[in-house]
């Protein structure tokens, strides 16, 4: 097997990202492969690396990296509970765990028919947001033309406040999908292209030398060392636009819509039901964790060879 | 892709090169008015103080700078671009972090869109030559420097190129290790009849290795000799450090490199 599992996992990502959900990209690569695990190295006694984990090891290593945030959540809901439940604040302001967990499991079949909106809106609105973003991180990296031409128009297109631009939106596209998608994609395309261009631009020079005496050419360069170069600035950027992405969409729906998270949190306030409420800041939240994690999980397969990665460093929970 | 093709003339011409460097803070005359021609199937060694240009040099042969005035040569072509007639080791070892060994020294082959299966072979048998056994597999940060070098050194051999240029591909390697790539690197440009340009910082290595031997001075960086080495073609590593020849050349280069360096 000649080919580098990298480079083969670069070109899921590209094609994940091409074709839509990041769940692709977590979920397609497979196990094995030359290169792609850190611990697949020489041959027991050459190399002195540690033994492959055993799911028991795994399970422990699992709890050991969660007990300390369920400490920290369990602390969190039980002062929660504590103030509501004595009714230092009163309940209409905020509501006991209690009232919020009836109201989710009553009203569920609804709730989550409006998750499902917002999380269509958020994914859909992050990969074409990581698309485009790539697509120029390449053009401004590649171009110095196309650099300076682009480079001005990104950096509006950040800052534009985007609660402002909603209702004109809205007036434009009406209130169906299409402003919440251009919403999330404004929101989530700038942090894609920074950290793309950062990526682009951090290869050694000396990489590229050896490539020239290669006699590659431009793509081979790219696919082969660029790209993949450039994972791990770009997975950073991807984790904040995936985060950004969901407010893109909650942000479209507060201006005007008939379904989504964001349109209950509106009915919510409006009648004054806290219950209801606080479900739905909970599912919001639900939706950038859970998107998270899978962009944290594809950037384990994709880049266990980054320092950034290695044994015992990780971010967070992965 | 076979070894050195039979050519008439010089595998490598220079003349005149003159490099300078300017950036805001300052200019860095690099190389002043180098001249130097190799023929086919030479093994020129390169020695000097550090900063002298050594790489630099290299890197014009390679296409990879342009010289501010001169001209180079490849092969018989004038040298306007990046070559791909070389192997090219560099100073660092210069792995794709992302690569294994194995796969790194195979980037050679994806990047020239050779024959897979061929390329493979060849790149097993160097990794078993080089000592890379075991290690197939292990990322560029699981090696050790000299493991790494060997590793681009395997790289830049993948393709059996009719010139090697190399930047002191044995600095991070320890003296045994050293005097076995040493005898290694001399066989293969024995049998294989590559013109070789290798720049380092061992007197050692430059009198075993080479037929010449190109002494630079300091900064800005000139030939200041040329050593022919009157060893035989085949030469053995122990034989080598106890031949008499061999200590009279090594004396005449460290003073030479001694008072050049003095001088400055
Ligand atoms: N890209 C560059 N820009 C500016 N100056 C440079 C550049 N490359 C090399 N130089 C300068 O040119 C001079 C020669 O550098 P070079 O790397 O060729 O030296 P060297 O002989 O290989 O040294 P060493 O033995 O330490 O590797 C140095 O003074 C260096 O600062
Ligand atoms: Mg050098």
């Amino acid at each position: 097997m000649t080919e580098n599992a990298l480079d083969t996992a670069g070109q899921q990502a590209a094609a994940a990202m091409a074709a839509g959900a990041p769940a692709a990209s977590a979920a397609t690569p497979s196990t094995e492969g030359p290169g792609r695990s850190t611990v697949a190295g020489p041959p027991p006694g050459t190399g002195g690396h540690p033994p492959r984990p055993t799911l028991g090891r795994r399970a422990l290593a699992l709890a050991d990296s969660l007990w300390r945030p369920a400490l920290v959540l369990a602390a969190f809901f039980a002062a929660w509970w504590f103030v509501a439940a004595r009714e230092y604040v009163p309940n209409y302001l905020v509501p006991t765990p209690g009232q919020v967990w009836t109201t989710m499991t009553d009203q569920w079949s609804e709730l989550a028919r409006h998750t499902m909106v917002t999380l269509y809106e958020t994914v859909l609105g992050f990969v074409l947001a990581a698309a485009l973003g790539l697509a120029t991180a390449v053009a401004i990296a590649y171009s110095r033309t196309l650099d300076k031409a682009l480079y001005p128009i990104v950096l509006f297109a950040q800052v534009i406040p985007k609660i402002a631009i909603a209702p004109l939106l809205v007036v434009w596209f009406g209130l169906g999908l299409t402003p919440k998608i251009i919403l999330a994609v404004l929101i989530a395309f700038f942090p894609v292209v920074i950290s793309g261009v950062a990526g682009l631009r951090s290869t050694d020079p000396e990489l590229l030398d050896l490539a020239a005496t290669m006699g590659a050419g431009p793509w081979r360069t790219f696919r082969k060392i660029r790209f993949p170069n450039a994972l791990p600035h770009l997975m950073a950027g991807l984790k904040v636009a995936v985060t950004l992405a969901v407010v893109g969409a909650v942000v479209g729906e507060f201006v005007g819509a008939s379904e989504g998270l964001g349109y209950v949190l509106l009915l919510a306030n409006g009648n004054l039901d806290a219950p209801l409420l606080f479900a739905d800041l909970i599912l919001m939240s639900a939706i950038g964790i859970v998107l998270f994690v899978l962009v944290e999980i594809a950037e384990a397969l994709l880049i266990p060879w980054h320092a950034s990665r290695r044994a015992g460093v990780s971010l967070t929970t992965s | 892709m076979t070894a050195a093709p039979a050519q008439a003339g010089t595998a490598i011409g220079m003349s005149g090169l003159t490099v300078r460097f300017s950036s805001r803070r300052s200019q860095t005359t690099a190389l002043d008015d180098v001249s130097l021609d190799i023929q086919p199937g030479e093994f020129v060694t390169i020695v000097g103080p550090s900063g002298c240009g050594k790489s630099t040099l290299l890197k014009i042969v390679a296409g990879l700078v342009r010289p501010t005035s001169g001209e180079v040569s490849l092969l018989g072509r004038p040298v306007r671009g990046p070559q791909k007639e070389i192997g090219f080791v560099f100073q660092k070892a210069a792995l794709l972090e992302w690569r294994g060994a194995r796969a790194n020294i195979l980037l050679q082959a994806e990047m020239r869109g050779m024959d897979r299966a061929q390329a493979a072979r060849r790149a097993d048998e160097l990794i078993e030559m080089t000592g890379l056994t075991g290690f197939e597999k292990a990322l560029p940060h699981e090696l050790s420097g000299g493991m790494q070098q060997r590793v681009a050194l395997c790289r830049a051999l993948l393709h059996s190129p009719p010139v090697l240029l190399m930047d002191e591909p044995f600095g991070a390697l320890d003296a045994l290790t050293r005097e076995q790539m040493n005898a290694e690197l001399h066989r293969i440009w024995r049998e294989t009849g590559t013109t070789v340009v290798l720049v380092t910082h061992s007197i050692a290595e430059a009198v075993f290795l080479g037929t010449r031997v190109v002494v630079m001075s300091p900064r800005p960086g000139r030939i200041i000799r040329t050593f022919p080495v009157e060893l035989p073609a085949h030469r053995d590593y122990a034989q080598v450090m106890s031949d008499p020849r061999f200590d009279r050349l090594a004396t005449d280069l460290r003073g030479l490199l001694g008072s050049a360096a003095a001088n400055h």
